[in-house]
């Protein structure tokens, strides 16, 4: 088992209120181990603060207590090492596609050539060639998430965090990005985390589902998914894990009811 | 409400206004509208010729408002109380803009400033600037210090809340992009804060220079020897009633134009937004 690329260590987040002074615990001791080059999604019904947790990753939120390790080393502030995929897309305005892409490559101090070649490579690796210079409002809702990849991809991140990117598209555009994603996932290798809450979308993407329960949001365990690749949705063994992944979510001691998980949602 | 908020509510109002100024939608209307009030004007003033029923230096007909026009322009005197005005008005707005700029964006970024800067210009802000135009006199003399001083004092508060708005209002998640990007303090200004609120800050200049139109006429009434001001001040004592209002139309079309000229501009530069939808 090699080491690993990300690792959550012994993670709580507490919110405590002011005026009772009640501690009450958003995550409870959540502790995961991701190896490189993994697929992993993290999937949980809204309130189990799996966005939290992957904004920990990121560096926007500190963990109450706990730690995460990026290579070994604790992260900090965010950083280019950790690329982010919001589900707003989060594109500059003001920038076209190409710009867009081209500015994070620009950040670091990469002469003008090189990174425009380099956005165009992933500009084309996510089929967005045609539309270079449009701005993020001239395009659809999936083209923008394929920029935003793009961007992301661009400044060659040792991580991908995902955060539910394809919760606002329809149903077929969303499809065809999770295509698209692993296609491109089987090229780059990069380790991503995926957020999401749809149990159909973790098993066609994801090798590890750690499946998580609300309040306070905690791991109830981690499901290897053996299936092989490619994955059709529709397919036996596909919704079989589902069901099993359906049925087991929520620790045995814990048999509350939790209408969020979103089996049917595709 | 608070007075400040009232206030602001005031701002917004002319905000929405400018804002909707970069659309051109349902603007045909308006010169048939302009061209019908000004024959009945003119109808009004042959009729009164006919048969007088008011006093009609006091009130001329718009073909009496041209030949006035005519004799000014043919003098020569307009076309330098046309460029005193004006380039009062633009230095004005060109000195408060950059202080008006740089403070809106150190406001709204450093906690500090914030509490310390804001509730003084909030103070200073419903204060009416011909209030204080007296005194700026008083200090800086009649010269043209004190009447760009006073324009840009005027212009200034417009500039700095449109501003300042506008830095509050860039989307955090662009922030939290930029700083996954591995963007530097200074990219974070260059390539996000800057270019979320450049269309504030024209937005915040064209207000101002409507600003600096509004109340130029009034420092050219107390304190000038040139200006479209001081043309209307000095024909009333002449009992000029036609000049008087030549000054005051003239006001208006350069505001006009300026406005829309900087329209053009902003339309121009924010290719990136939509505005047409």
């Amino acid at each position: 088992m090699p080491a690993p690329k990300l690792e959550f260590e012994h993670i709580s987040k507490v919110y405590s209120t002011v005026k009772e002074g009640v501690r009450s615990h958003a995550i409870r001791d959540f502790s995961l181990a991701i190896p490189p080059q993994r697929f992993v999604c993290l999937l949980g019904p809204s309130g189990c603060g799996k966005s939290t947790l992957l904004n920990m990753a990121a560096g926007f939120v500190e963990p109450s207590s706990g730690r995460i390790l990026v290579d070994g080393q604790p992260v900090g502030r965010p950083g280019a090492d950790r690329g982010i995929v919001f589900q707003e897309y989060a594109l500059f305005p003001w920038f076209t596609v190409r710009e867009n892409v081209e500015i994070g490559p620009k950040a670091r101090g990469l002469p003008a050539g090189e990174r425009r070649a380099i956005a165009e490579r992933f500009i084309g690796m996510v089929g967005l060639q045609e539309h270079l210079h449009k701005y993020p409002r001239e395009l659809s809702g999936g083209m923008k998430q394929r920029a935003a990849i793009a961007r992301t991809l661009a400044n060659e991140p040792k991580i991908i965090l995902m955060d539910e990117p394809f919760g606002a598209l329809d149903a077929q555009t969303r499809e065809v990005l999770q295509d698209q994603l692993l296609e491109i996932w089987a090229s780059t290798r990069n380790t991503i985390i995926f957020v999401t809450h749809s149990i159909n979308e973790a098993v066609v993407l994801a090798d590890d589902i750690a499946v998580l329960a609300s309040h306070p949001g905690r791991l109830v365990h981690v499901v290897r998914n053996p299936l092989p690749r490619p994955r059709l949705r529709a397919a036996l063994e596909v919704v079989e894990l589902e069901r099993q992944i359906y049925e087991q979510r929520y620790p045995v001691s814990d048999p509350q009811t939790g209408p969020e998980m979103a089996h049917a949602s595709r | 409400m608070p007075v400040a908020d009232a206030d602001r509510s005031a701002t917004t109002g002319m905000e929405e206004v400018a804002r909707r100024q970069l659309q051109w939608r349902g603007r045909s209307g308006k010169p048939l509208a302009l061209a019908i009030v000004v024959l009945v004007w003119q109808a009004v003033g042959l009729l009164n010729q006919a048969m007088p029923f008011y006093n009609a230096l006091l009130f001329p007909a718009p073909w009496d408002l041209l030949v006035a026009g005519w004799r000014l322009a043919q003098s020569g005197v307009l076309w330098w109380d046309i460029v005193a005005s004006t380039a009062r008005v633009l230095i004005g707005t060109l000195v408060a803009a950059p202080i008006a700029i740089l403070l809106g964006i150190a406001v709204a970024r450093i906690r500090l400033l914030e509490v310390g800067v804001e509730p003084i210009i909030e103070l200073l802000r419903p204060v009416p600037t011909l209030a204080l135009l007296p005194m700026i006199i008083l200090w800086f003399g009649i010269g043209e210090t004190s009447k760009i001083l006073f324009i840009a004092y005027s212009c200034f508060f417009v500039i700095f809340t449109t501003t300042l708005i506008g830095v509050r209002n860039v989307d955090p998640i662009l922030l939290h992009a930029g700083a996954s990007l591995g963007f530097n303090r200074l990219q974070v200004y260059r390539f996000i804060i800057l270019r979320a609120v450049l269309p504030d800050i024209m937005l915040g200049l064209r207000l101002g220079l409507s600003v600096g139109f509004l109340v130029i006429v009034a420092a050219e009434f107390i304190a000038a020897d040139t200006g479209l001001g001081y043309l209307i001040n000095y024909s009333r004592t002449w009992f000029r009633v036609a000049d008087m209002l030549v000054g005051a139309i003239i006001i208006g079309l350069l505001g006009v134009t300026v406005n829309y000229a900087l329209v053009a501009l902003e339309r121009r530069m924010f290719r990136w937004r939509a505005t047409d939808t």
